[in-house]
Order: C-alpha cells, then structure tokens, then sequence
C-alpha cells in the first residue's frame, strides 16, 4: 500500500513525514522521526510508557495510526523542557527520586502534565488516578505521587506570586 | 592497609545526603538511550517465529518460501546454531532456550528467527516458514510434574543429589536439603504443632522495557552488541561462546536498562540477533513484543510448599520444617549447582534462631518458560509459607504474632538454618522497630485487619573492576562495570567524593563497555552499590597514593611528610607552614609534567555482602462481597546496613513491596489445559497502578557490615520478601479466612469466605 504523506506539528515545530497507513504513531515518532523518549512498553496500550498529547489531549502513541494526525498537534517529552529550561515535573522527578530505570517517566510526566494543565490542586487520589494509565514497576509509585503534588503546590505559589505582582502594578 | 574492607566507623562527610543523580536530566527530557533506542547503519528487523506448543516434536521447518520473500536477509533455525558447548549441559540449555533443537518446550519457544529490511517484511517472512510439529504430552504444573504417570520431559534428566541414584529419568532434576539439629525430637517436644501447604502461582519480573538489542558481526569475527541487560560482560562470555567467537572480540554496551529484576541477568535474543548478523552481514535489531516478554523471558517459579512449625506454651520454637517444589520451566535452574528450590529451602526460616530445623528444596522441570531470578529470587514464595505459619503458631499459643518472632528472632551467634553463623545482623532491631512503629496502634474499621512478616536475603558481592581517572581540571571520572537501575551512579560518585574530599558535583560515574573494562559479574544480589562501591573506595585511596606522590615531586618534599585530607595535600610538621595545601585540583593540573594521567584502579572480589532483614507492616480491607483487597496502609523496615543515597534506598524498599504486592494479590500465569499462556500482555496479567497502592513508609535501619568500610549491605531485594505474608495474614485478621494460594486474588478470597460460611 503506498505511503500516506503527513503534515503535522510536533513540539511547536512543522513536520512532514510518510508512512504506510497501518503504521502507528508511536512507530512513526520513534523510527522515522527520531524521538525516542517516547517509550514502547506494550504497543498495546496497556502501559503509557508512549504517552504523547494530540490537540492537547493524552494518548498512547501506540494506538494511533501516523495517517491519523494530519494537520494536527503532537507534544512529547522532547518538548517539555523549554528554552533550555526543565518544566518543574522534570526537576521535581528528579529531586524526589520519581524515577528510578527511568523507562515510565516519560510517559509520566506527559500525563502529569496534562493533570495538572486540567486541575492545577489534584487531591492524592485524584493523581493516582489520573497517572492509573501509566505502569512503574521501579517505584511504587510513592515518589511518583510525591513529585507531582511538590510540583502542584509550587506551581499554586507561582500563580499567586504572579497574580500579586500584577494587583501591586494595578494598585 | 589500602585494600581493607573492614567496616572503621569513619566520619562520613558525602555520604548519606540527598543528591540527584547524574543521569537524572537525561531520563526526564527522553535522551537517555535505553535498549530500543539505538539504531546502527543498515540495520535489519529481526523477528523471531514461537512455538504455540507447549511440548511438541519439530519434524520439520521449512524456510524456502520465506528465503525467497524480496527483502529477507537471513533466516536462522537450530541448524544454523551448531552446539559448540563441549558437555558444559548449563551453556547447552542456554543455546536451547535461546533457539528449540528438535523440540518446542514450552508455549513460545523460538523456532526459528528471521532478518529482513524492515518489520513489515519480516512479519510476513514469519508467516511463510512452514513448522511441522508433532504434539508430545505435555506438564505445566509443578505438582502434576512430580507425579508417577506425569509426561517426562526429558529422558536424560536423573534426580542429583539422593541416594542410590536413581534408575530412571524423571522431571524432579534435584533434592536438597539444609538444617541442623533433630527435627523429630524437637516436634516431639512442642506444645503445639502447625503444618500447612501452600501453593504460589507464577509471577514475572514485569520491567516495562522490553528485551531489545542491536547486533553486529564483521566477517572479521569480531562484533558488537547493544543491549538491554544486567550483565554485559555476563552476555558478553555467553554469546560468545555459543557463536564460536573470541571473548574480547565482542564488545558489548549496555544501554540504559528500563528494569530488570532479575530478569535481564539471562541471554534471551541476543546470541540469536548477533547469529542472524553474521548469516546477513549486516547489522540486526530485535525488540521483543510484550507478548514475547511474558511468554519467553523468564518468569519466577511456580511452587507448592508444605511448613511445619512447632512450639512450646512460652513461644519457643523447637523445631521447623519446610519441604519446596519449584519449577524452573524446562531446565535445571539458571544457576549451576544452585537450583531455585534449593536457593528457598536456603533462605527458610533464616529469620529465626532454630534449634531443629530442616528444609528440602525439590526441584522440577515443566513445559513453562525458562525461569529466570525476580529480586530475592524464590525467597517471597516460601516466606508466604513460613510466615503464614508463623501468624498460625501465634494464634494456637495465643500471643501477638509480633512477640512470636522476636522470641525467636536471629541474633549475632545465631546458627543459621543454611549454615553458616551470624554476625551482626539486623533481624530483632527491624522486629523492635516494628513494636514501636506507630503504624501498630492505628485504628481499624470494619472489614479491615493488620498484619506483618519478616523476610530475609543474601545479597551477593561478586567479581567486580573499576576506574577512577583524574582530569587536569581535578574532575573526576568513574568508570565502572556494574549497571544502573535505580541511581547506583549517584551513590558511586558519593562514595568517591567522600573518599577523595571533593564535592560530589566534581564527580562524573559511567557504565564502561566491556572494551574499558575487565570482567564484571552481572549486577544481582544487590551487589551493584556493594561490590562497585568497594572497589571506588579501593580505587579512590589508590588515586590517593598518586595524589601524594606528585604533591611530593610539585613540594620536592618525602611523600611521607604529605598527607591526605579534605581533599587537599598537607604537609605535616611546622618546618612545612609555608607549604599551603594543594587541591585535588592543583595537582591535577600539574599531572601531565609530574609524571602524566593521575587514576586508581581496583579488580577484586568483594565477600560478605552482609545479609539483610526487613520486617513489614500491612493493613487491607477486604470486601466482602467481591473478595477484592485494597492496601490501606504499608510500612517498610529494613537494614540496609548504611544508606549511601537514602532516597534511593528507600525507592528500593518501596518498589520491592510494591512487586510483593501485586504478587500477593493480581499477579499470575495462567495456563490453560493445552499448556498456552492465556494472559500474555498488561491488559490480563495486572501489575499494581498507581490508585491500587498507597503512600508506602519506610524506616531504614542501619546495623552496619563489618565487612564494608562504611558498613554497607545490599538494599535491593529484601523488600520483595515480606509482602505475600504480610498480606496473607492481614486478611486472615481482616475476615477470618487462612489465604494458602497466591495470588489471593478475588475469587480465592470469595470462595474462602463461603467456606467459612458453610463451616
Ligand atoms: S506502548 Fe503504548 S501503552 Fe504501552
Ligand atoms: S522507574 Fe522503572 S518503570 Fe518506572
């Protein structure tokens, strides 16, 4: 079957690629495009280990077909560190030891993002099951969970201290 | 006295702070490389075709068709792979499990692999070669295996270690059999008496990457191999050999490794790629498929157990008794000499101090795949057992389970049930800790109970190289050949800076190839930080000797008059007060014109990795009307002798307990009655999600070594052991119900309760 040409957007950058129309986005992503920080635990999307956002939206790259996101908008953990400067998930894994091999991470961090892009104060509950689709078998998921509400509570704080410099300018 | 492994209670200034590790940034921003993600100029897909039998004679596997698909490089069969093992039957096993000769073993067994330039074209080469198979009987379970009409497996196995050796081949391969004292008169004098069987389904390690490597041999012979795994130096001798090529002229890079367990201690794919790279002359890479993961990578044994415990009225106990039937698929066990029943039986009741105690380990071939080790290998299972009975002695007698074990709890002097005689060791300070533990107090609501187990194991030290090299700059560089799966470079590079006195910034760990380094043994029993750490701490006071020397020729000074501290050359005695203290950095600058590279180097093998206990607490609510389990609350303790990373050992004691706990509860290989794997893939062999689990304490205790200059033990299995009883026995206190089968999963639960019911 001949090659399906895509034009998308991945991490803020225009892409094209062609790929046989069966083949998934994870395939695409690690072996035409090079960004294998997306991870293949399972292909079946059991795991999040290939965790990526499409418009904004957690998927497993494995379950998407390449041929699907024409004109569409990708995010992977390439991405996340901006301006040479680690997303505060990035460092707070880090700091509290969220990871251990490493190979879930990834596919963490994308839907920690995504949780907390969508509810800024999750209680502990509502992080584990928002990260419930994505396996660790290292970690235990302790320092997982720890790490991203270390990272919420600075975030709320950044927002404040935003907010209060702008009510200062204001006033 | 550089090389004195001897514990000094020295002041340590580095070790035990919270930095973060080296490859941290790389592993949060996706450039840290791991098994699949390396690629080589030219590179084919290899696929492998599996056996969908469980036990089947091959008659033939025609490949012609397949041969002459457009596109296909290389096909390989057992032909391709001639037996060059010479009699040695454990390197003959590997080749075996690696690729079937003449019979498919087990449910995805390899039969035949295929190189082709892409996936597409090699998926559809699989689906051309033609395997005829005629059906054997076949086994799967490890009491079924043991009967007298049972299918035997292979006709040259006879049972080692019983007298007189028996006349006739049979799947029990061997009997061993460990203890002391007299078992019968000890259960003659107890008070009480408590026996109970016990069955454990298979488990499999579970790491989410995939084996995956990338092979490559020159018509040279010489070749290298990208790999996932524990042990590439391991990988590096086996595939060797099995190819008929020279050690050193393999060189093997181990990627990154995405969790192993264990199970990335055995070769798998490998010598199979670098063969399919050979036949095509071109490189190859072969990523397994998660359905492979489960159904031909090793999982742990399956097992059936039998304890019996006896005690007088005041708790003591007189005498122990366990008998183990492991399976280990279809071959004698990984480790020569030290089958996955004996290794149980070894670890048996080695939290107690025994007067009589005997244990045997019987062990068993079936048509399962190869097991491999799972962290603390074949302990967890018979610690389900024996510490299910331990909670059944204290219930009889009517004393806390708590009190029952440190009545008999180990202690320095204790002989233990394996042989050898304790020294310092950790047992009773993890129990006590555990009497202390707030954790115990805590109130429990309806349908909830408590309970705790202890558990036990080796760790390991093992052959062990590696570098310490100095740049003019005075950074340093560590290089060695352990791997690192949970940020064993951070605590090196700790131990190196806290030898040297620099700042641990300074320091820089990486993984040697097996170009840049002599022989490591693979990274088990908890020996990376262990043995590689040792050899840092040998290294570095070498690096030293050099560091003096050269203050020395810079001072033109005796280099007994330099000593070493704070990271800074002094001169000793007032006659030197005009000579200001050189740094590691000073001297290194002037390394190249007072006598070129400063380094430290150590090749050793470090013994007594001191043994390990760790006691843990659970509490669960069963649901009655769905016999579902959910953990409430879980606290770890352990000894780890002294945390050189503390968060990093406490992710091991957290990811241990969380593996136990999937164990306890979800985890199985089910296989139905034609001997096929039926759950191979995440969907239906469930590990624990983040919402199944709570926070997990830990406390970490630290009775040090003595045979570690810091006092160091492996920290990395012992977490695994507790959970299965720990868990059993908080049921049992939850709704009454004796849990004798894992994983005690809902319906087991269900139908216990109904027979409690109708009791
Ligand atoms: S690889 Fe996509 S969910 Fe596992
Ligand atoms: S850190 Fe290894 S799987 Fe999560």
């Amino acid at each position: 079957m001949a090659a399906v040409l895509v034009s998308t957007t991945i991490n803020g950058d225009a892409v094209e690629f062609a790929c046989p129309p069966q083949e998934s986005l994870l395939a695409v992503l690690r072996d035409r495009l090079g960004l294998t920080g997306v991870k293949e635990g399972c292909g079946t999307g059991d795991c999040g280990a290939c965790s990526v956002t499409l418009d904004g939206r957690l998927v497993c790259s494995c379950l998407v077909l390449g041929a699907e996101v024409d004109g569409r908008e990708i995010a992977t953990i390439e991405g996340m560190a901006e301006n040479g400067k680690l997303h505060p998930l990035q460092e707070n894994f880090i700091e509290h030891a969220a990871l251990q091999c490493g190979i879930c991470t990834p596919g963490f961090l994308m839907a920690a993002k995504v949780l907390l892009d969508r509810n800024p104060q999750p209680t502990e509950t509502e992080i584990r099951y928002a990260l419930a689709g994505n396996l660790c078998r290292c970690t235990g998921y302790d320092k997982i969970v720890r790490a991203v509400q270390a990272t919420a509570t600075e975030l709320r704080q950044l927002e404040k201290k935003k907010s209060r410099r702008k009510k200062s300018k204001k006033s | 006295m550089a090389n004195d492994p001897s514990y000094t209670k020295q002041k340590l200034k580095v070790i035990g702070s919270r930095v973060r590790r080296p490859d941290g940034v790389d592993k949060v921003t996706g450039r840290a490389k791991y098994g699949a993600d390396h690629n080589a100029p030219g590179q084919l897909v290899g696929l492998f075709l599996r056996s969908p039998h469980a036990h089947a004679r091959i008659k033939k596997i025609s490949t012609a068709r397949a041969e002459k698909l457009s596109g296909v490089k290389a096909i390989i069969t057992s032909e391709d792979l001639p037996d060059l093992t010479k009699g040695d039957t454990a390197a003959r096993d590997i080749l075996e499990n690696c690729m079937a000769r003449g019979r498919a073993l087990y449910d995805g067994h390899a039969v035949a692999a295929v190189a082709a330039v892409d996936e597409q074209t090699a998926r559809k080469a699989l689906k051309l070669i033609k395997v005829t198979y005629e059906l054997l009987p076949h086994v799967t379970d490890v009491d079924e295996a043991l009967k007298p009409d049972a299918p035997v497996i292979h006709d040259y196995l006879y049972t080692n270690g019983v007298e007189p050796r028996p006349t006739k081949p049979s799947n029990l391969y061997n009997v061993a059999e460990f203890g002391h004292g007299d078992v019968d008169a000890g259960f003659a004098q107890a008070d009480v008496v408590v026996e109970k069987s016990y069955k454990t389904e298979q488990v499999h390690q579970g790491y989410i990457e995939p084996h995956a490597c990338v092979g490559s041999v020159n018509p040279d012979g010489t070749g290298e191999l990208w790999v996932t795994t524990q042990g590439h130096f391991t990988y590096r001798s086996v595939c060797a050999n099995l190819l008929g090529m020279d050690i050193a002229k393999l060189k093997v890079t181990s990627s990154e490794i995405g969790g192993g367990f264990g199970g990335k201690t055995h070769v798998w794919i490998e010598p199979v790629v670098l063969a399919l790279s050979r036949k095509a002359n071109r490189p190859v890479k072969a990523v397994m498929s998660r359905e492979e993961v489960f159904r031909a990578s090793g999982p742990a044994s399956s097992t059936s157990i039998d304890v019996k415990i006896g005690a007088k009225k005041d708790g003591t106990i007189t005498a122990a008794f366990a008998a183990l039937r492991y399976q280990s698929g279809p071959f004698p066990g990984a480790i020569p000499g030290m089958p996955w029943a004996a290794i149980g039986a070894m670890t048996s009741f080695a939290c107690y101090n025994l007067a009589n105690v005997k244990t045997l380990g019987y062990d068993v071939v079936v048509n399962r795949p190869k097991v491999a080790a799972y962290r603390a290998p074949s302990a967890p299972m018979i610690a389900f057992a024996v510490e299910s009975t331990m909670d059944m002695v204290a219930k009889e007698l009517g004393i806390e389970p708590l009190d029952l074990r440190i009545k008999n709890a180990a202690r320095e002097g204790t002989r233990a049930c394996y042989g050898p005689v304790y020294g310092p060791i950790g047992i009773g300070a993890t129990l006590q800790a555990v009497k202390n533990h707030p954790h115990m107090r805590a109130r429990l609501k309806k349908n909830q109970g408590r309970g705790m187990a202890c558990g036990f194991w080796f760790n390991f030290g093992g052959q062990t190289c590696a570098d310490l090299n100095i740049a003019t700059d005075g950074s340093v560089t560590l290089t060695v050949g352990t791997i690192d799966v949970g940020g064993s470079r951070a605590s090196l590079s700790l131990i190196a800076a806290e030898e040297l006195g620099i700042p641990y910034k300074q320091v820089k760990a990486h993984i040697g190839d097996t170009g840049s380094l002599g022989h490591n043994d693979t990274t088990e029993g908890s020996r990376g930080t262990f043995s590689s750490g040792m050899a840092i701490v040998f290294a570095a006071r070498q690096a030293i000797e050099v560091l003096r020397e050269r203050a020395a020729i810079m001072w033109e000074i005796p280099i007994e008059d330099i000593i070493w501290k704070d990271g800074h050359a002094k001169a000793r005695g007032s006659k030197y007060s005009r000579l200001k203290p050189l740094s590691l950095a000073d001297i290194a600058a002037q390394s190249p014109s007072t006598g070129g590279p400063i380094a430290g180097h150590n090749e050793s093998v470090p013994d007594n990795a001191g043994v390990s206990f760790a006691s843990h607490i659970c509490d669960v609510e069963v649901d009655p009307e769905t016999g579902g389990t959910r953990i409430i609350r879980y606290t770890v303790i352990q000894d780890a002798g002294k945390a050189i990373h503390p968060t990093y050992v406490e992710g091991q004691m957290q990811g241990g307990a969380a593996q136990g706990i999937g164990w306890a509860l979800n985890e199985e290989y089910i296989y139905g009655d034609d001997g096929r794997l039926q759950n191979p893939g995440f969907l239906d062999y469930r590990i624990p999600v983040c919402s199944d689990l709570p926070f997990i304490d830990t406390q970490i205790l630290e009775i040090p070594n003595p045979n570690h200059p810091y006092g160091v033990r492996g920290v990395g299995e012992t977490s695994i052991v507790p959970p299965l009883a720990a868990i059993g026995n908080a049921i049992s206190n939850a709704v009454g119900v004796r849990m004798d089968h894992t994983p005690m999963s809902p319906p087991r639960i269900l139908k216990a309760l109904e027979q409690l019911h109708a009791s």
